[in-house]
């Protein structure tokens, strides 16, 4: 936290210094948008960025969720089942008791999942690596038999349109996406759950002998991660009007990804929104970025893990003269 | 020496659990305890049970290897095109070397560079997937001559009526478990999983021994290549996909601690075995397919919950 300086003398350029230097993905995500820019005509034209957002708002919503847990010093495996699960019923249901209905017990069954393996972590003192795997592994066997082993499809096509709102070039997706990003920011800095957050993540026992009550409030925490997971699936089902039994499969290394890309930390303790949303617009706009260059699907694989390297070692080069 | 019955259970109540699930499927399906099913249960878990041998010994350090998935993907793909290229020998070699130089880069980068461990073999993951798409041009590859090549003795074949995959995946972790129990890089493993400060004081340069359990990981998933190309003479794009959390819940199942420090080859074989015997034991009681996962899910929880709780002398934290 040296860093963060209070003296007068600071110059704006200083102060925007500093800023990059501790949220560095945004000098990457620059970089990014300015290679691709020169590089295909069809990159910085609105309708293109509008899709970016859009494309990147799901992993973005589950990123939402799994900072917070990340900033606990734990980790959700599980988010990419939950959102199955979410899916299934809220498609697999609307039949029988209506489309809100449906959708409400596909958000419930979300919150549900994750305040299971948040009771499970918070309880059993397990590492929540090991329960979540379990989850993974657990929660997508009860989405495949809940389905038959069959994708379920609407049988009401307003459904789709649903999430057809746009503001400008912004569709709703990705409104939610900023909205839950920002709110959660807000409790980040400025309640006393989100002070908590980083107090637990930075020294759990430190926290616990301060009087916090360690337990619930990694409960909360698992709980939003499982809530975000299921509007994330439910706004996927939504836009494609069938609910898979494998949707979302390996979405939750993509979400590790987008937030540690960011600079969220995985022991805990240091991280936030911005950094987040930083993350995720980057991986969305190489994604973008490729496809439009008309890369190969291994180029996409191959770029991403090498970036995701550079930048745990930029992190931790950063973060040596931060240190001394 | 006294006899301890909580500390034996604590010890075995995993292995008397297990005992008592066999006995269960064994009352309720006559072909469950059979040799030819316990057979084909070791066989199929010897492409699972060879790689979380390697994994054992990068999670006893306290790090994870998630990359195994993808590159039992890629060496499967190597192993399977470079035998119709340059034959058997040629391809089990150029497969056992490209194991070792992946596990290498991996140990290079946590060991050396000190990077996050899960992150590392995350990037891994994805890289070694585009690796895959890359060489394979997206196309799957198989044997055409399945039926004569000696290449198919690892996967396929028997000797003295034990299958081939069984003995490798035998003889390979008694030399892993002698290696962890026997030699210094194995005291230094322990070491540096049990506690990494402890050990850089007691003179143990703990950068080379994580380097050295990455590159055993590597290894193992070469062999098991090996086998699964051997077995399914082809292999397609995402044959390996998922595998790295299969095998790290066999070595969880096994009671592996994943802060690292606690945990034995034997165990790991013992975790590797149990999920092929509920699989096979739930099909043979005509579960549905997908009901093994939820039973998987229980059975890792509890076990490492029961073993936690055990040792902490409470069940709740």
């Amino acid at each position: 936290m040296t860093l963060v300086s209070n003296s007068r003398s600071d110059t704006f350029l200083a102060v925007l210094g500093r800023w990059l230097l501790r949220n560095h993905i945004w000098s990457f995500f620059a970089l990014t948008v300015i290679v691709f820019s020169l590089s295909s005509p069809f990159f910085l034209t609105v309708n293109n960025l509008g899709n970016i957002l859009t494309q990147g708002a799901f992993i973005g919503i589950l990123a939402v969720g799994m900072t917070m847990v990340m900033i606990d010093g734990e980790i959700d495996l599980s988010v990419g089942a939950v959102l199955a699960m979410a899916s299934a019923l809220a498609i697999g249901l609307q039949d029988h008791i209506g489309v809100w209905p449906a959708v409400l017990v596909g958000l419930a069954s979300g919150a549900a999942l994750g305040f299971f393996n948040g009771t499970l972590v918070a309880l059993s003192g397990m590492h929540s690596f090991v329960v979540t795997l379990g989850g993974l592994i657990g929660i997508r066997g009860l989405v495949f038999i809940y389905t038959g082993e069959n994708a379920l499809m609407v049988t009401d096509f307003s459904y789709t349109e649903i999430p057809e709102v746009y503001l400008g070039p912004l569709s709703m997706t990705a409104i939610l996406f900023f909205a839950l990003a920002l709110f959660f920011q807000w409790v980040l800095t400025s309640t006393r759950h989100g002070r908590e957050t980083y107090a637990v993540g930075d020294n759990v026992e430190a926290a616990y002998d301060s009087g916090i009550n360690v337990k619930r409030h990694k409960i909360i925490n698992f709980t939003i991660c499982g809530t975000m997971a299921a509007i994330c699936g439910i706004l996927l089902s939504m836009r494609l009007g069938t609910a898979e039994p494998n949707a979302g499969k390996v979405w939750e290394l993509w979400t590790i990804i987008a937030v540690v890309l960011g600079g969220t930390r995985l022991i805990g303790g240091y991280g936030s929104m911005w950094m987040t949303i930083g993350g995720v617009l980057t991986l969305a706009v190489l994604r973008n970025g490729l496809r439009l260059l008309n890369t190969p699907n291994y180029v996409e694989l191959m770029v991403m893990g090498t970036v995701l390297i550079l930048a745990v070692a930029l992190d931790k080069l950063l973060n040596m003269k931060e240190e001394t | 020496m006294k006899f301890d019955l909580k500390d034996a259970l604590r010890r075995h109540g995993l292995l008397l659990a297990f005992g008592v699930f066999l006995l269960a499927v064994a009352a309720n399906a006559d072909a469950f305890l059979t040799l030819g099913n316990i057979l084909d249960v070791l066989r199929q878990v010897s492409i699972t049970g060879m790689m979380a041998l390697g994994v054992t010994f990068v999670v006893l350090t306290g790090r994870l290897d998630l990359s195994v998935g993808s590159l039992l993907t890629l060496l499967t793909v190597i192993v399977v095109d470079q035998h119709n290229q340059s034959g058997a020998a040629a391809a089990i070699v150029m497969t056992l070397a490209a194991g070792l130089a992946v596990g290498a880069f991996n140990g290079f980068l946590v060991g050396f560079v000190g990077l996050n461990a899960l992150i590392v073999t995350l990037a891994m993951l994805s890289f070694l997937q585009g690796l895959v798409l890359f060489y394979s041009g997206g196309s799957n590859v198989n044997i055409p001559n399945a039926q004569e090549t000696w290449f198919a003795v690892f996967g396929r074949g028997d000797f003295m009526g034990l299958p081939v995959p069984v003995i490798l995946f035998v003889v390979a972790g008694i030399i892993a478990g002698a290696i962890l129990r026997f030699t210094t890089f194995g005291r230094k493993v322990y070491a540096v999983g049990g506690n990494q400060t402890a050990s850089v004081f007691s003179g143990i340069d703990s950068r080379w021994a994580v380097f050295w359990t990455y590159v055993i990981s590597g290894l193992t998933t070469g062999l098991a290549a090996i086998i699964m190309g051997s077995r399914v003479m082809g292999a397609q794009n995402t044959i390996g996909q998922g595998y790295e959390l299969t095998v790290l819940a066999g070595v969880i199942l096994g009671g592996t601690s994943l802060l690292g420090g606690r945990g034995s080859i034997f165990r790991t074989m013992i975790g590797i075995a149990m999920l092929g015997f509920i699989q096979n034991g739930l099909l043979l009681l005509s579960f549905p397919y997908y009901v093994q996962w939820i039973v998987t899910w229980a059975v890792i929880i509890l076990a490492v919950w029961i073993d936690i709780g055990a040792k902490r002398g409470r069940i709740f934290a």
